[in-house]
């Protein structure tokens, strides 16, 4: 057993969890958080991304105890309240996703590539970074313009004074 | 997953006392491991992760010396400012492994150590005449690859570095996989001061190899050209679902073409 100590979703975590214990496991099952999926299990579909210190990374590939120490970032975590987060809202607007199995992974990955590239987003980048995120509803066309559009919202966002 | 015991080393130091308990393996990133240990293809009693040892992490360019911490991720190998301008193929290299959550967790340490036959990283270390550096010595690249998922590393040695000069000009090219994206055939040109070291991944039956007549061309004309008439002996390449060995050769010559006129940008 580890005595794992890490911050989810902005909250203070303790936990005593077995040496095998996957993240995504510790996510979902001890934590309840059960919005970070499991879909492959072998790390290639990208339903179970969260972010670990402000990356993208799958957890079902990485230990609980791997991230001891660590801040976890899952998709409950990324609205503000009642407000969803701009990639949330962009993949509602734009209908980002059909059965929404690979959507809270797909969100995750959005988000970090977006803070990826402050500079912007084109199309062929985004299917490219999506390489990692699988969607069997194959709803690839939707998702691209969600995570296009959410790049524009944030962008402008950030670079208030930049006007044309 | 079986059952093992986690431990998180703080120094080589630490790691190499630890990795003394039972049945122990290193991990860093755990993009191979991690995966290879739920499905029981690996089973170790005790797990070393070294992936937070400060010393392990990192890229240094002075002048054309270039030098990479063992669990600097692909990621940050990918975007590092300083290796981009110095070596931009490598640096490409890395932004081509696996997917960006994969880039952010697996390291080039773990990447040549494991010698995954079909892995990009090997290809580099060897065209590039890279140094491989341990808690124990310091291994040529030429040597350090043994075979399929086989180094030279010994019971207790971790690789702490790696090490290599610029090359004037360098490129890597992939043939991948179209289902896992790995590299059917990989090939990484680098054109030194005096040499051509061209070194081919994902084909040959023994792992990472060195393309000596595709070399020797280029040594003459460093020129995409010069690989015309050069034919690529199919023994002792791979020959499995996805590409026969005849296929494979015609590939590396392909793929050595494209990196050469890529190198030559």
């Amino acid at each position: 057993m580890s005595d794992i100590s890490l911050t989810v979703n902005g909250r203070q975590v303790r936990a005593a969890v077995e040496d095998r214990t996957l993240l995504v496991h510790f996510l979902r099952e001890h934590q309840g958080l059960t919005g970070t999926h499991v879909g492959c299990d072998t790390s290639q579909c990208g339903a179970c991304v969260v972010h670990v210190d402000g990356k993208a990374v799958k957890s079902c590939s990485m230990l609980a105890a791997q991230a001891s120490g660590s801040t976890v970032v899952t998709i409950e975590g990324i609205a503000n309240g009642a407000d969803l987060h701009p990639v949330q809202a962009a993949f509602k607007e734009h209908h980002g996703l059909q059965c929404g199995f690979c959507t809270p992974g797909m969100i995750m990955t959005a988000t970090d590539m977006i803070a990826r590239h402050p500079e912007g987003l084109d199309e062929a980048t985004v299917r490219a970074e999506l390489e990692g995120n699988i969607c069997r509803c194959t709803g690839y066309h939707n998702i691209v313009k969600a995570i296009l559009a959410a790049s524009q919202t944030m962008s402008k966002a950030s670079k208030p004074k930049k006007a044309a | 997953m079986y059952s093992v015991n986690y431990h998180r080393a703080n120094s080589v130091a630490d790691a190499v006392k630890l990795l003394k308990t039972g049945d122990a393996k290193l991990v860093s990133g755990g993009m191979t491991l991690i995966p290879a240990m739920k499905t029981r293809l690996a089973a170790p009693s005790d797990l070393v992760d070294i992936s937070r040892i400060t010393a392990l992490k990192g890229i240094k360019v002075s002048g054309k010396a270039v030098t990479i911490g063992a669990a600097t991720t692909h990621y940050e190998v990918s975007t590092d400012a300083k290796l981009q301008k110095a070596c931009p193929a490598l640096a490409e290299l890395a932004s081509m492994i696996g997917d960006p959550a994969v880039r952010h967790r697996g390291t080039i340490g773990g990447s040549i150590a494991n010698n995954d036959p079909a892995a990009d990283y090997p290809a580099a270390m060897v065209a590039l005449g890279a140094t491989i550096v341990t808690n124990k010595r310091e291994i040529a690249a030429d040597k350090f690859f043994k075979g399929l998922f086989e180094t030279v590393l010994k019971d207790g040695e971790i690789v702490t570095a790696v090490t290599f000069n610029a090359p004037a000009k360098a490129a890597y090219q992939k043939f991948r996989n179209p289902a896992s994206r790995y590299a059917i055939v990989g090939v990484f040109v680098a054109k030194g001061k005096d040499d051509v070291r061209v070194a081919v991944t994902g084909a040959g039956d023994n792992g990472v190899f060195r393309a000596k007549t595709i070399e020797a061309a280029l040594a003459k004309s460093f020129d995409p050209a010069a690989l015309a008439g050069v034919k690529i002996s199919a023994d002792s390449l791979m020959s499995d679902i996805h590409a026969s060995a005849d296929y494979r050769a015609h590939l590396i010559s392909v793929m050595a073409k494209r990196a050469v006129a890529a190198a030559n940008g």
